[in-house]
C-alpha cells in the first residue's frame, strides 16, 4: 500500500461515502434525461402527426370519411382536380385513374372511379395512400367515400372498379386553383396475415 | 492555479502502482489514464480502418467507368467509412481525451464512475466487431448511407439492419455511460476552490458535448430501434403503407443528427483553446465569451435540424425558420473565431506541430464553417443538396477540423502521457504532408460538387474525370501520412528525450505540475487553487 493511498483511506470512511452518495445523486438525474429523451423520441411520432394534421404540412387527408354539409356552392370558381396513381415496387397490378382530371366547383360533389387489377396468379391485398399536393390543399380535400379508407383484396387476375367521392371545401385558399391527388398502392398481404 | 502536490504525488511512481500484469491489466482497469489509453489507440485503429474503405472508394473513383468494386459494394464501403469514422474514430479520440485529461485537469484522483468507465469502454470494441462482420456475411454490410435514411434500411435493405442496429444500440450505450461519467466528474470531483468560471476551457467544452450526448444518444437509440421493428416486426413508423411517413425519419435521425454534428466540433474548440494560448504564450482571449459561445452554439444545434431536409418539400416558413437559426450558428462559431485570432495577435508565437495543428484547425475549420454557410442558405442549398459540395463541407470540418484538433492535442500531451518528447522533424513531416495533401483530396471536391458530382455514386461523368483524379492522389497521399504519425507515437512510447513535468513553456493548467510521465495515480489529495 503506498502513501496515496493510504492518505486516501484515511478519508475514504466518510468523505468518500458522501462524495459516493453525491455522484449516485446526479447519476439519477442524468440517467431521467436518458430516459426522458429515449421516450422523447418515440413522442416525436404522434406529435409530428398531429403537428401535420393542425398545420396541414405534408398533404396527408384525413383517413376518415368526411360527411357532406355544404351550403352553397360557390359556382363563381372552378378547381382543376388532377388524380395520379402509382404502384410501389413489388405489387403486380395495374392501378390507374379512369379520369385524369376533373373540374369542380367548390362544395360540389363528385364521383370518380379507379380501376385495378391484380396481374398475378396469386392473391394479393392493397393498400391505397393518398397524398395531395399542394400540402395546405389537403384539409381542403374532402372525402365522402373512398377506397383508401379500407384494404382492397384482389384474387388472381381479379379487376375492380374503385370509387372516390369527393368535395372540395369552399374555404380552400383563393391563391390555389389546382389539387393533385396521388395514390401510392401498396402490397399489404404480408402484413395482414401476420 | 499553482500547487505544490508534485512531492507528494511523485512518491506513487517509486512504491509501485500495483497494477495487474498482461492482458488483465487492460480488460480490469478502472483508472482513468488506461481507459483514455485505450479509447485513443482504439480511435486510431478505427481511423485506420476507416481510412482503407476510404481508399477503396477513391481508387474506385480515380477514374470514371466501374473498376475495382461492384455498386453496391460501393454502397457499403461509404456507409461503413462514415459510421467507423464518426462513432469509432471522431468520438471515442475524444472520450479518450477525456478521460486522460479531464480528472488532471480539475484535480481529481480518477473519473467519478471508475468502474463504469471500464465498461463503457468494453463494449465499444464489440459493437465495431458486430459492423465490421457484415462485411463477411452473404448479406454484406450496410448499404443505406451512414445517415440509414428509411425505407432504403427497412424496405429495401439488404439484411444488415439487424447487425447494424444492435452495433448502434451499443455504441450509445457507451458513449451516453461515458458522457454521464464525466457530467459527474466535472459537477462533483473538482478541486476545491476550482468554480466553474475558473474550470479550463477543455474542460467546458466536454461539459457542454457531454450534456449533449446525453441528451441526443437516446433519441439515436430510439430510431434505430423504430428501424428495427419496421424492418423485422411489422410496425409502420415509416412505412406510408400503414399509416406511417419516411419524412418523419428524417426528422427524428436529423434532430439528433445536427447536435451530433457538435457532439464531434465542440472539443475540438476546447483543445485548440488550450494550445493556443500555450504557443503564443498568452492568456485564451475572451475565456467567458467562449463559454457562453459553447453553449449557445450547444443550444442552437437544437432547433436547425431540418436545415439537413430542405429538398423534402417543407413549406416557405420552416424553410425560412431553419435557414436563419443556421446562419445564427455562425455568430458564436465567429467569436470563437475572432478569440483565437485575437489570442495570437501580438503573442509571442513559436510553431511547434501541437500549433501548427491549431493554426491549421483555425483556417481550414473556417473554410469548413464558411461552406456550411452557403449549405444553409436554402436556395441554393437545392443546387448544393447530396453533391460533393457537401462531401467537402463537412470533411473540412470533421477532418481538418476535428482531427487536426486531435493530432494537435496528440502531440501537446504526448510527452504528458509517454514522458518522453516526440520527434520534431518527423512530427512536422506529418503536419505538413498531411497539410498539403488534405487540401489536394478535399479543396477540389467543392468545385465537383458545384459543376453537380452527385456524392454516393461508384461512377461520374467524363467532365469531373481530372478534378478526380487529383482528390484521389490527395487521398492516398492523406492516408499514408497517417502512418507517419503512427511512428511518431510508437518512438515516443519506446524512448527519446526526457519530457519535463511542463515541456512548454506557455503552457498552463494543473496537468503540468506533475511529473511526466503522469504517474499512475495523480492528485490522491485535491490540489488548491488559489485566486
Amino acid at each position: 500500500m503506498n502513501k496515496g493511498d493510504e492518505l486516501q483511506n484515511s478519508t475514504n470512511t466518510d468523505s468518500a461515502k458522501a462524495k459516493a452518495k453525491q455522484n449516485s445523486k446526479v447519476v439519477k438525474k442524468l440517467m431521467l434525461i436518458v430516459f426522458g429523451m429515449f421516450g422523447f423520441g418515440f413522442a416525436l411520432v404522434p406529435l409530428y402527426d398531429v403537428f401535420c394534421d393542425i398545420t396541414g404540412l405534408n398533404g396527408k387527408t384525413s383517413t376518415n370519411a368526411a360527411v357532406y354539409n355544404v351550403e352553397q356552392i360557390d359556382t363563381k370558381r372552378i378547381v382543376t382536380v388532377q388524380f395520379i396513381s402509382r404502384t410501389a415496387q413489388g405489387i403486380p397490378w395495374t392501378f390507374e385513374p379512369m379520369v385524369r382530371e376533373i373540374k369542380v366547383h367548390p362544395g360540389e360533389m363528385k364521383l370518380v372511379k379507379f380501376y385495378a387489377k391484380n396481374e398475378s396468379t396469386r392473391d394479393i391485398i392493397g393498400q391505397a395512400v393518398p397524398s395531395v399536393s399542394p400540402g395546405l390543399a389537403a384539409a381542403y380535400f374532402q372525402k365522402i367515400e373512398c377506397f383508401c379508407f379500407t384494404q382492397q383484396p384482389l384474387k388472381a387476375n381479379e379487376e375492380v372498379e374503385m370509387a372516390l367521392q369527393f368535395y372540395v371545401d369552399p374555404e380552400l385558399p383563393e391563391n390555389i386553383s389546382t389539387l393533385t391527388l396521388s395514390y401510392t398502392l401498396y402490397d399489404v398481404t404480408g402484413k395482414v396475415k401476420s | 492555479m499553482t500547487t505544490d502536490v508534485i512531492e507528494q504525488d511523485s512518491h506513487d511512481e517509486h512504491h509501485g502502482d500495483h497494477k495487474l500484469k498482461g492482458i488483465k491489466r487492460w480488460l480490469y482497469t478502472t483508472n482513468h489514464k488506461d481507459i483514455g489509453t485505450l479509447y485513443l489507440w482504439f480511435a486510431f485503429i478505427m481511423l485506420l480502418i476507416g481510412g482503407a474503405l476510404a481508399m477503396v472508394i477513391r481508387a474506385e473513383l480515380f477514374q470514371p467507368g466501374l473498376q475495382i468494386v461492384d455498386p453496391d459494394f460501393f454502397n457499403q464501403l461509404t456507409t461503413v467509412h462514415g459510421l467507423i469514422m464518426v462513432f469509432g474514430a471522431i468520438m471515442p479520440a475524444f472520450t479518450g481525451f477525456a478521460n486522460w485529461m479531464i480528472p488532471m485537469m480539475v484535480g481529481a484522483p480518477d473519473m467519478a464512475l471508475p468502474r463504469m468507465n471500464n465498461w463503457s469502454f468494453w463494449i465499444l470494441p464489440f459493437a465495431f466487431a458486430i459492423l465490421l462482420s457484415t462485411f463477411f456475411m452473404e448479406s454484406g454490410a450496410p448499404n443505406f448511407g451512414w445517415t440509414f435514411y428509411a425505407p432504403l434500411s427497412t424496405t429495401y435493405s439488404n439484411g444488415s439492419t439487424a447487425f447494424f442496429v444492435f452495433a448502434v444500440h451499443i455504441m450509445g450505450i457507451s458513449s451516453i455511460m461515458g458522457a454521464i461519467n464525466i457530467v459527474v466528474t466535472i459537477m462533483n470531483m473538482r478541486a476545491p476552490g476550482m468554480t466553474y468560471m475558473k474550470m479550463p476551457l477543455f474542460v467546458w467544452t466536454f461539459f457542454i458535448t457531454a450534456y449533449l450526448l446525453i441528451a441526443v444518444m437516446p433519441i439515436l437509440a430510439g430510431v434505430v430501434t423504430m428501424l428495427l421493428t419496421d424492418t423485422y416486426f411489422g410496425t409502420s413508423f415509416f412505412d406510408a403503407a400503414g399509416g406511417g411517413d419516411p419524412v418523419l425519419f428524417q426528422h427524428i435521425f436529423w434532430f439528433f443528427g445536427h447536435p451530433e454534428v457538435y457532439i464531434m466540433i465542440l472539443p475540438a474548440f476546447g483543445i485548440v483553446s488550450t494550445i493556443i494560448p500555450a504557443f503564443a504564450r498568452k492568456q485564451l482571449f475572451g475565456y467567458s465569451s467562449m463559454v457562453y459561445a459553447t453553449a449557445s452554439i450547444a443550444i442552437l444545434s437544437f432547433i436547425v435540424w431540418a436545415h439537413h431536409m430542405f429538398t423534402t418539400g417543407m413549406p416557405l416558413f420552416g424553410e425560412l425558420f431553419f435557414m436563419y437559426c443556421t446562419m445564427l450558428i455562425a455568430v458564436p462559431t465567429g467569436v470563437k473565431v475572432f478569440n483565437w485570432v485575437a489570442t495570437m495577435w501580438r503573442g509571442s508565437m513559436s510553431f511547434e506541430t501541437p500549433m501548427l495543428f491549431s493554426i491549421a484547425f483555425v483556417i481550414l475549420f473556417t473554410i469548413g464553417g464558411f461552406s456550411g454557410l452557403m449549405l444553409a442558405l436554402t436556395p441554393v442549398d437545392f443546387q448544393y443538396h447530396d453533391t460533393y459540395f457537401v462531401v467537402a463541407h463537412f470533411h473540412y470540418v470533421l477532418v481538418t477540423g476535428s482531427l487536426f484538433s486531435i493530432y494537435a492535442g496528440a502531440y501537446f500531451w504526448l510527452p504528458k502521457w509517454t514522458g518522453h518528447m516526440y520527434n520534431e522533424t518527423l512530427a512536422k513531416w506529418h503536419f505538413w504532408c498531411s497539410l498539403i495533401s488534405v487540401n489536394l483530396l478535399f479543396f477540389p471536391m467543392h468545385f465537383l460538387g458545384l459543376a453537380g458530382m452527385p456524392r454516393r455514386i461508384p461512377d461520374y461523368a467524363l467532365q469531373f474525370a481530372d478534378f478526380n483524379k487529383w482528390v484521389s492522389i490527395g487521398g492516398f497521399a492523406f492516408g499514408l501520412t497517417q502512418l507517419i504519425f503512427l511512428a511518431v507515437v510508437i518512438k515516443c512510447i519506446r524512448g527519446g528525450e526526457k519530457a519535463p513535468a511542463k515541456p512548454w513553456d506557455g503552457a498552463e493548467g494543473l496537468e503540468w505540475t506533475v511529473p511526466s510521465p503522469a504517474p499512475y495515480h495523480t492528485f490522491s489529495t485535491p490540489p488548491k487553487i488559489e485566486d
